[in-house]
């Protein structure tokens, strides 16, 4: 009865819009086969339904950018469940917004108007894993940091790492393919994915949740799916490899009196480490200075910092503690010891709290820029030796518009993943404006695009950068992608206007 | 030169190679000890020693002479004799003891270090010993104090601030009680243990950590000192707490007042 009122319902609905709002008929049918706790929905309904502020934290991401109005969440437990909600959408015309941990940087996780939201994290079993091959194969809404406890002794851990991983699901991070700080030495997920299991649009289960380290057999599909952010298709498994777990990891801050010595220094850390080294960070002195002064890990003597124009975090991973420190102890001595050192001074640690305090300088910067005032991020690819020339030519362009000062923008700074080629420059204001963002954007999209570089390297395009794609993809591969989307997809329910506009 | 009526400081600062504090420890299964082959490092006080020593150089300049470390460890505790080194210490001596040789008990520590203390004469008398309140892994925060009794000297244990002036050979310390602060006038020499709002302990920046390769360590052994390390407490068994069994989820209130009265919780 309640089916045949609804398929009125959404004829008259469709000329409007086009898709469906969720409605009491689809929280029906959900609750056929989930238990009351795995649907929340604000709607009336016989068996109870929750205040709206039970939803904020499905409806909003973590820096409070983004706003949806999504009135009902489901939260399957199986692939099966999975299915049977896409099917049921797709045959009645509801959008859904795949979710994980929620902590993506450019509200890929958000609906963008009252899209379903289904959510992932019940499906939180892991399903089997190989300490000989170091092969993992778990639900999509495990919790990264679970994940790392989970194989940590067996003596392996996860190929990545991220700020936000006591809280993202390892699906959210291959729907996004997540970068983060172990990029460097271990490689992005289109590597380190072995397989998956995805849920189609139309309720199929597509099943490549192979363990194989080799499988060339036509088209490597999944592929397609790390980093498609939930536009086609949800990901319910996934079969990943996990390296063996250093023994050992050290690292050390380094210093520098001019962002040239950067590029010198990389290529002579690189040779003198070669196997051990598993990250060079780099940090200009603007955020440097944001990141003491907002506490985040303890800051150099003043003396080890005077003159310095940007740092350098170095950590080496390695098998024997003995062969890494000295390997790193060579390289540290050769670097004073030089005639016209690249380095002016720095800090190794002595210590596993040391060691944190150092990283904390690093990964501590994105949380003090949000305390010192309102961030514009860019997170880029470039070529290396471009790092600070961006930055400058950032800096200077505001400066000529007169947007440089306590009233609007209080700095510009650059830090990232030398290693991976990724700047994540940030301009922190008193307040988000509209003068300020019509003064960086085109700008820094252009100015990317000049050096062909990459105006999203890992926080991907989500809903924030759909309109500055063609900076970084050109017609014919948009056009590609919108086939591909078209057939993968063809009702368009899966993750609405999120990459493609 | 206008003769100096002080005497200038020697300050000594034990310190002990100790599991580090962010290692998750675990049990062996023989139940005698726990797993030593983890990640070592300066016990936390000490460095708050270490750092203390340092800043007492850079309040006073010449006022102190020197700052010496001492260790009693296996061959592997010279890295924190390193360390010790790189933070500003001058000189360090090493009492090793075979790497299979169960560790010192605090009375075998202290008795050590009395026969140091009492080996120096003369100039490199030592007028001030800062160490640690106490050892992160058998916690047993007795050897300051009976390194004082042992030497007859005073003692400010648990310090939070340390005043020292050479020219009236005093020290004034602000030591952490229950429920506030006691501050302290004593007379050189003197035994302070640290406590750890004492001061934050620097990096070992890398020019420091190349001097200290340059500087000397003493090597010595309990026979050197006439000690003897035989522990005289015997561990019977070591065991891991109890695992805290996880929660649960309830459907409705009506459940969860039923587990709570069988729990044997009930509305008093």
């Amino acid at each position: 009865m309640s089916f045949l009122f609804r398929r009125q319902h959404l004829a008259f609905i469709s000329r409007c819009r086009p898709f469906s709002s969720v409605g009491r008929a689809d929280v029906d049918y959900f609750r056929t086969f989930l238990p009351t706790h795995a649907i929340l929905t604000t709607l009336p309904n016989d068996s109870g339904s929750v205040a709206p502020a039970e939803l904020d934290v499905y409806n909003r991401d973590w820096m409070g950018k983004y706003t949806g109005r999504a009135t009902t969440v489901v939260k399957p437990r199986s692939t099966e469940e999975v299915s049977k909600i896409v099917r049921w959408c797709n045959e009645y015309d509801i959008a859904i917004v795949p979710q994980g941990g929620n902590t993506g940087l450019v509200g890929g996780s958000i609906p963008v108007n009252d899209e379903l939201i289904l959510s992932l994290a019940n499906m939180n079993k892991v399903r089997s894993f190989d300490p000989v091959s170091g092969i993992l194969i778990t639900d999509a809404g495990c919790i990264l940091q679970e994940l790392t406890d989970y194989i940590a002794p067996h003596n392996h851990i996860m190929p990545i790492d991220l700020g936000a991983k006591g809280s993202c699901q390892i699906g959210g991070n291959v729907a996004t393919n997540a970068g983060g700080l172990r990029l460097l030495r271990y490689g992005s997920l289109h590597g380190s994915v072995l397989g998956l299991e995805v849920v189609l649009a139309d309720g199929t289960v597509l099943d490549q949740l192979t363990a194989l380290r080799k499988d060339n057999t036509g088209y490597d599909i999944k592929q397609l799916f790390i980093g498609a952010e939930g536009t086609l298709g949800i990901v319910t498994g996934v079969s990943i490899l996990t390296p063996a777990a250093p023994q050992a990891s050290n690292n050390v801050v380094l210093a520098l009196p001019h962002f040239d010595n950067v590029l010198p220094l990389y290529r002579k850390v690189k040779r003198s480490l070669s196997e051990i080294l598993s990250a060079f960070e780099f940090i200009d002195r603007t955020a440097y200075d944001l990141a003491v002064k907002h506490g985040q890990g303890r800051g150099l003597s003043d003396e080890d910092v005077a003159g310095a124009q940007c740092f350098v975090l170095v950590e080496t991973s390695g098998g024997r503690r003995e062969h890494d420190e000295e390997k790193l102890n060579d390289l540290l001595a050769e670097l004073l010891d030089a005639e016209n050192p690249l380095i002016l001074s720095g800090v190794l640690s002595q210590n596993p709290a040391q060691f944190s305090s150092l990283w904390a300088l690093r990964e501590g910067v994105t949380e003090a820029i949000s305390k010192e005032g309102k961030a514009y991020k860019y997170d880029i690819s470039i070529p290396l030796d471009k790092f600070k020339v961006v930055v400058d030519a950032t800096r200077e362009h505001l400066a000529e518009r007169n947007l440089i000062g306590e009233h609007a923008v209080k700095h510009v700074m650059g830090y990232g993943h030398v290693g991976d080629g990724n700047l994540h420059l940030n301009i922190c204001a008193a307040e988000y404006t509209q003068e300020i963002q019509d003064a960086l954007e085109p700008f820094v999209y252009e100015l990317v695009a000049s050096y062909r570089g990459s105006i999203s390297a890992e926080h991907g395009i989500g809903a924030a950068k759909t309109h500055a794609l063609h900076y970084s993809k050109d017609e014919v591969s948009i056009e590609l992608m919108r086939k591909l989307k078209a057939l993968f997809d063809p009702r368009g329910i899966l993750n609405p206007k999120k990459i493609l506009e | 030169m206008r003769p100096s009526a002080a005497r200038l400081l020697n300050i000594l600062v034990p310190v002990k190679r100790s599991v580090d504090y962010a290692v998750k420890i675990r049990v062996n299964p023989q139940q005698t000890g726990v797993d030593l082959n983890v990640k070592h490092s300066m016990n936390p006080f000490d460095e708050i020693a270490v750092e203390e020593a340092v800043r007492l150089r850079e309040r006073l300049k010449d006022g102190v002479k020197s700052i010496k470390a001492v260790t009693i460890g296996p061959p592997k505790a010279s890295e924190t004799l390193r360390t010790a080194l790189a933070m500003g210490a001058d000189s360090a001596i090493h009492v090793e003891i075979p790497e299979s040789a169960p560790a010192p008990e605090p009375l075998g520590v202290a008795k050590a270090l009395h026969a140091l203390i009492q080996r120096g004469d003369g100039e490199g008398k030592v007028d001030l010993v800062i160490m640690g309140k106490q050892a992160i892994d058998d916690d047993a925060g007795q050897t300051g104090q009976m390194l004082a009794g042992l030497l007859g000297w005073g003692q400010a244990t648990f310090a939070s601030k340390v005043q020292v002036d050479v020219e009236k050979r005093e020290a004034v310390v602000l030591r952490e009680i229950d429920g506030g602060s006691e501050e302290i006038r004593c007379r050189l020499p003197l035994v302070v243990t640290t406590d750890l709002r004492l001061n934050e302990p620097r990096y070992a920046s890398l020019p420091n950590i190349m001097k200290a390769k340059k500087k000397p360590i003493e090597k010595l052994t309990a026979a050197d000192l006439g000690v003897d390390f035989t522990p005289r407490l015997e561990t019977l068994k070591v065991t891991e707490p109890p695992v805290r069994v996880g929660g649960g989820k309830v459907e409705s209130v009506d459940e969860l007042v039923a587990k709570l009265k069988d729990a044997g919780f009930t509305a008093a």
